[in-house]
Order: C-alpha cells, then sequence, then structure tokens
C-alpha cells in the first residue's frame, strides 16, 4: 500500500477459478476481501460488510449481477458504491446492459492485474471526490439553513422595531417588498408629539444582512427620537453619526426624511442621495422635484454633515411620492431601464390622482415583465390632509397645540442647605425638556441657566469678588474660598421663575432669578462694554448672546433673560 | 494453436503464491462439474441453457490460459446463440477430449 487506504472489495463470481484469482489479486494490492457466489448472496455480504468497490460477475445462478448491481445501488443511497462488471461478454448489447444496471465500469476476462489496479485506484479517488462532495453539500444545506434562520430572526426584530411606527395613517401608502429588510430598503414613520408626521425612506448600499444590521440603528435611533419632539436635523445628524461609527466603509444610505405638519400643511424634506422626490400638486397636476442635494447618510463626519431642509407650502389633496432607486432601475427584458421618463408619463397620463399609487407600481411591474427584477420596488406615498384624517394622535395633537396659547410658570427656591448638597440644574432641565420643541435647544437652555445661577450663587449668596478671577493665582484663591464659604453659608437663597407660553410660531421662555446677596451697581453697564465684567462677564456675555438681552433689576440682584424660539416645523 | 498459455500461467503463480496448487486443483474441479453440466444441457433441446454453460465455461478457462479449450467453447457458445443445436455432441467431445490434455499438463505444473 501505497497512497492508498486499505479498501474493502466485494467479490461475486459462481466459478471458484474466477473468485480465487480475482480475491488473490485484490489481496495482492494490500485490500480486504469479502466473497459471494451469487447475485443473492452478493447483496447479503454487500449489507452486511458495506465494501467500498464491488467487482460483479454478470451471469450468476440465482440472481445474476445486473440485478444484484440495481439492488446494491438502491442500498447505497447517496453513497457512491462503484461496481465493476467482471464478464467475458463481449457484445455491446451485454455491456449496456451492466451500465443501464448501474455499473461503473467492466473489467473483462481474462483478468488483467494492471488493469483492476489501476480500475480500483481510478474508482477510489472518484469514491473519495464524491464522499468530499456530499460533506459539502450537506455543509451547504445546513449554512443555508442557517442563514434562512438568522434572516428570520433579523426580520422579526426589525419588524418589531419598524413596526411601532405610524404607516397605517389614512394618507400614507406604500409598497414594499416582502423581503425589503434584505433588499437594503428601510421605510419608517412616526408621529411627533405636535402631531406632524415624520418619515424616513432609506435605501442601503448592498443586500442581506449588512444591509440590514444598518436598518437597526436608524429606525431604533428615529423611533427614539420622533416621538421625543426632536428636530428633524438633530435626528438627521444623529443618525448619520450612528451610521457612520457603526458601518463599514462603502456602506451607507441613501435617504429622504420628511417632516409634514397637516396644521400648517408645511412639508420639510431632507434628500440625501435618492431619485428626486415629486411633490404632486393638486391643483394644477404640476410636479415639483425635490433632488437629492446632500450625500447619503453615514458618508459624512458629523462635522461635515449638511442638515439644510427644503420647505414647501402644500395644499389639502397635493401628493408626496417618494421611491429607491427600484423604480427607476427596473429593467425589461430587453435590459433598459425604467427611468424617469417612463415615470413621469405615467402621472402625466393619469386621469384620477388617487390612481396614481397603483398606476406607477402596474406600469413598472408591465415594464419588467416576467424578466427577473435587479431590485425591489420600495414606493411611498403620502397625501396632505386635514389632522383628523390622517390619525388620531394628530387630531389629539392639533386640537392640543392648534390655537391655543399653552402658559405655564414655576417657581424655585434654594435654601441655604441645599447649596452644597444640591444642583438644581438637572432637574430644571427636566422640567423644560417635557415641551417637546424646547428639546432642540437643550444645550443652550442648560448654558443660560447654568450661567445665571453660578452667578447668583457665587456672587450673590457667598459674595465672591469677581476680580479675584482675573489673575491665575486669583482662579486658585476663589475657588478656595468659594468652598469654605458654601461649606459655612447659613443664610440667603436663590429663587428662580420660570414662565412658558407658546404662540402660533414657537414660544417664548422667561428666566428670572434672584439672590440674596447685594448685587452691584448695574446702571453704568452698557452693551457694548462687555469687558467690564473681566472673567466673570464672559458668562453674561455668553447668555447675551444666546438670548438676545440680560436685564439686571433692583440692587442687581435680579437678573432676567428671554429666550424666544421658533418651531422649525 | 497451444493448449496452454503459459505466460498467463507464470502470473497467476506469482499472483497466487502459495495458493497456485489450489487454483489449479479447483479449476479442475470446476471444469469437471462444468463438464457433466454440458453434457446434461447438450442432451436436451434449449439453446440458452448451453449458451450460458458454455460462456461461463469459456470465462474460467480464459483466465487459467487454457487457449484451445476457451476457443472450443467459445465456438459451441456461438452455435447455441445463433441457435445451431446440430452436431452439438460432436462438440462436447472435444471440449472434453482438450479439458483432458490440459488437465494433464496442468497437473505437471503443480
Amino acid at each position: 500500500m501505497n497512497d492508498m487506504r486499505r479498501l474493502k472489495i466485494l467479490v461475486a463470481d459462481d466459478t471458484d477459478t474466477d473468485r480465487l484469482i480475482l480475491e488473490s489479486i485484490v489481496r495482492k494490492e494490500g485490500h480486504t476481501v469479502v466473497s459471494a457466489r451469487n447475485g443473492v448472496e452478493a447483496i447479503a455480504v454487500y449489507a452486511a460488510e458495506k465494501p467500498d468497490l464491488v467487482l460483479l460477475d454478470a451471469l450468476m445462478p440465482e440472481l445474476d449481477g445486473f440485478g444484484a448491481a440495481r439492488k446494491i445501488k438502491e442500498l447505497a443511497g447517496d453513497e457512491l458504491v462503484p461496481i465493476i462488471f467482471l464478464t467475458s461478454l463481449s457484445d455491446t448489447e451485454s455491456l449496456v446492459q451492466c451500465l443501464d444496471a448501474g455499473g461503473d465500469d467492466f473489467l473483462s476476462k481474462p483478468y488483467n492485474r494492471v488493469i483492476l489496479q489501476a480500475k480500483i485506484k481510478s474508482f477510489n479517488r472518484m469514491r473519495e471526490m464524491h464522499s468530499t462532495m456530499l460533506t459539502q453539500r450537506d455543509q451547504i444545506v445546513q449554512y443555508n439553513n442557517r442563514l434562512l434562520q438568522e434572516q428570520t430572526v433579523a426580520k422579526h426584530v426589525f419588524d418589531n422595531v419598524a413596526h411601532s411606527g405610524c404607516l397605517n395613517a389614512g394618507n400614507v401608502r406604500y409598497f414594499l417588498s416582502s423581503l425589503a429588510v434584505f433588499n437594503g430598503d428601510v421605510l419608517v414613520a412616526a408621529m411627533r408629539p405636535t402631531g406632524s408626521m415624520m418619515v424616513l425612506l432609506g435605501d442601503f448600499t448592498g443586500h442581506g444582512l449588512p444591509a440590514a444590521i444598518g436598518a437597526m440603528p436608524l429606525a431604533s435611533t428615529f423611533y427614539g427620537m420622533v416621538p421625543k419632539g426632536f428636530s428633524m436635523t438633530d435626528i438627521l445628524r444623529e443618525i448619520n453619526a450612528k451610521l457612520k461609527n457603526t458601518l463599514p466603509v462603502g456602506i451607507f444610505c441613501c435617504a429622504t426624511m420628511m417632516d409634514i405638519n397637516f396644521r400648517k400643511k408645511h412639508l420639510k424634506i431632507w434628500n440625501g442621495g435618492l431619485p428626486d422626490c415629486f411633490i404632486y400638486h393638486h391643483k394644477d397636476r404640476r410636479i415639483s422635484a425635490v433632488k437629492s442635494t446632500h450625500l447619503p447618510l453615514g458618508v459624512l463626519s458629523n462635522r461635515a454633515f449638511k442638515d439644510n431642509c427644503e420647505y414647501f407650502d402644500l395644499e389639502k389633496e397635493d401628493r408626496i411620492f417618494a421611491w429607491s432607486d427600484g423604480i427607476h432601475e427596473a429593467r425589461n427584458i430587453a435590459g433598459d431601464m425604467f427611468g424617469e421618463e417612463r415615470l413621469k408619463a405615467v402621472f402625466e397620463k393619469n386621469m384620477e390622482p388617487e390612481n396614481l399609487f397603483k398606476e406607477i407600481i402596474e406600469n413598472v411591474q408591465q415594464f419588467v415583465g416576467s424578466s427577473e427584477k435587479d431590485d425591489d420596488l420600495s414606493l411611498l406615498e403620502i397625501r396632505m390632509d386635514e389632522p383628523a384624517r390622517v390619525n388620531e394622535f394628530a387630531q389629539q395633537a392639533s386640537d392640543k397645540y392648534g390655537n391655543s396659547e399653552i402658559e405655564w410658570a414655576m417657581r424655585f427656591e434654594v435654601k441655604p442647605t441645599s447649596f452644597k448638597v444640591f444642583d438644581p440644574l438637572p432637574m430644571l432641565l427636566n422640567v423644560l425638556m417635557e415641551v417637546p420643541s424646547l428639546r432642540a435647544f437643550s444645550s443652550t437652555l442648560y448654558t443660560i441657566l447654568a450661567e445665571l445661577y453660578t452667578n447668583a450663587l457665587d456672587h450673590g449668596v457667598l459674595k465672591l469678588d469677581s476680580e479675584l478671577k482675573s489673575t491665575a493665582e486669583g482662579f486658585a484663591d476663589y475657588y478656595r474660598l468659594r468652598e469654605e464659604r458654601i461649606n459655612s453659608v447659613t443664610e440667603g437663597f436663590v429663587r428662580i421663575y420660570i414662565t412658558h407660553k407658546t404662540n402660533e410660531n414657537g414660544g417664548l421662555l422667561k428666566v428670572r432669578i434672584e439672590d440674596s446677596g447685594d448685587g452691584f451697581d448695574h446702571s453704568g453697564r452698557s452693551e457694548n462694554t462687555l469687558s467690564t465684567f473681566g472673567y466673570s462677564g464672559r458668562g453674561i456675555a455668553l447668555v447675551e448672546k444666546l438670548c438676545g438681552r440680560v436685564t439686571y433689576l433692583g440692587a442687581g440682584n435680579v437678573v432676567e433673560v428671554e429666550f424666544s424660539w421658533v418651531s422649525d416645523d | 494453436m497451444e493448449h496452454l498459455d503459459y505466460e498467463t500461467l507464470n502470473t497467476l503463480r506469482q499472483v497466487m503464491e502459495e495458493d497456485f496448487d489450489l487454483l489449479i486443483d479447483t479449476f479442475i474441479q470446476d471444469s469437471s462439474d462444468r463438464i457433466v453440466k454440458l453434457r446434461e444441457v447438450v442432451g436436451g433441446t434449449e439453446a440458452d441453457p448451453i449458451r450460458r454453460a458454455a460462456h461461463s465455461f469459456k470465462g474460467s478457462s480464459s483466465n487459467i490460459g487454457a487457449l484451445r479449450l476457451t476457443t472450443l467453447c467459445h465456438a459451441l457458445e456461438k452455435k447455441a446463440m445463433s441457435n445451431n443445436l446440430e452436431q452439438l455432441d460432436q462438440d462436447l467431445l472435444e471440449i472434453e477430449q482438450e479439458f483432458a490434455q490440459v488437465q494433464e499438463l496442468l497437473r505437471t505444473l503443480a
């Protein structure tokens, strides 16, 4: 034995002489022999011994070699068991009969040792190849099953994330292939607290799991932020940053995002990399195309990301159409793409706007015909309508925010024992964040409150001299003194008054902070001489920049600012 | 034509080694049985059993290198195949005589 392992070979021959010779040859080659004297015996020995190779005499009593070969092949199933017929038959018909019965080759009498040896080697190679193939086939089946199972789980998870939205609203129609998650298209929609609707249609580069994985952070960020009232630009930036940080280079998301205000009939829209969206004006059947003016999400760092949007005033029954490139790039049998011209033609031919959605899909499907689809179709239609006809939430929000001016006020006082253990800023900010539209300004509001409160506490209650901070050594003294005084303070207060009132365009937030200190002479203060406040004045300069104006009252121990905000939708 | 192909027999001796004598004995015993079988079917009227018996005998004869015996069996097989059943006794006799010769020659080798 050199390069071949020891095989077990079945020799079935009714002629003792022939069998004896064959057994000897096979044994000489280093293989194990099992023998049979007729076809029936051959089948029994095969079943019991499972040999690797079968040498079968064609003509035998009981059951001939042809019958035995058929049965043995049947027993072998998927396994390749080479059968070599032993025969002194030489007519074409008999040889064909051998092959028909499942034989793989012949060995004619008189036996030639060299030829038999070569045949055993060759069939053993074939057998090993076949066995490798079977193993690999089983592995492929296993991998495929696992892949399908993973995709099912991924789709389930994604559906749970994606279906919490408002795609079922009365004015929304969409078409997505059933495996949309895995063709990289994603469609999410949710209501803002103000009753406007935010929708994002995205198309990730690539297909399969990588695309679906990118859709997860997108959907969870979207559904996490929209109901909390974040502005569209904040959400776009957040999604862009998440995708940029998590996705590999080369995978990104072409997307259109819109904020539709049904009460004011406004549309705010951002298009990064998707084909032109169409705004269909009901009155004159005109189409305004919204071109992509941005790079897709997940390409640029947030520093370079551009969030400027386009704004449209719509009328009732106007329709917004958005699509991934699946429609434009759908190919017919000749390989031509559907393209924007054909899409425009659908709009031109249309008689009844209500049918546009259906007609687009029908036209694309007719165009594609039976040829295989390159990409899957994703189509979205949103109709401008009264809030009441969108969904219940839109109506309630509209009633709530519509014409009423909402107003509230709060007063909060920090007492001496609290100064060193309690920072009121997070609590105050939390209250402000309950106003959805103010969330967009959280960092600005924090800066304003922090500066004013710190001034009131440090200079008012603790009576620290801001001049101290004009030198580096003074800074150290300042903080040492502050530490001493805050630990020993027994009297004083900081009172915070906040009022908020909404109006048609946004709202007005007033903050007034009063401290128990002596104040300062603010009469000589002019808006152009911020530097007179030195280091400590910097905070005020900043607040002034953010609010437009900072007013000191009374002895200078009361400060008032107004923060006027304009809703961006 | 030679009775035996000594080259084939030499190869067989190398392959079989100590079993060579057993092979010769087996062939002689096997062939004697076959001749009895042949005589039986030649007495009948059916061609197929004759063809089969002659075919098998041809196979084992060729393996042992019995050249003339192989030729005689082949001739009988062809006659039976073409349904020519005349003077089969003569063919059988020739086979018997040839086998007797082969048997004697093989014994000298063993």
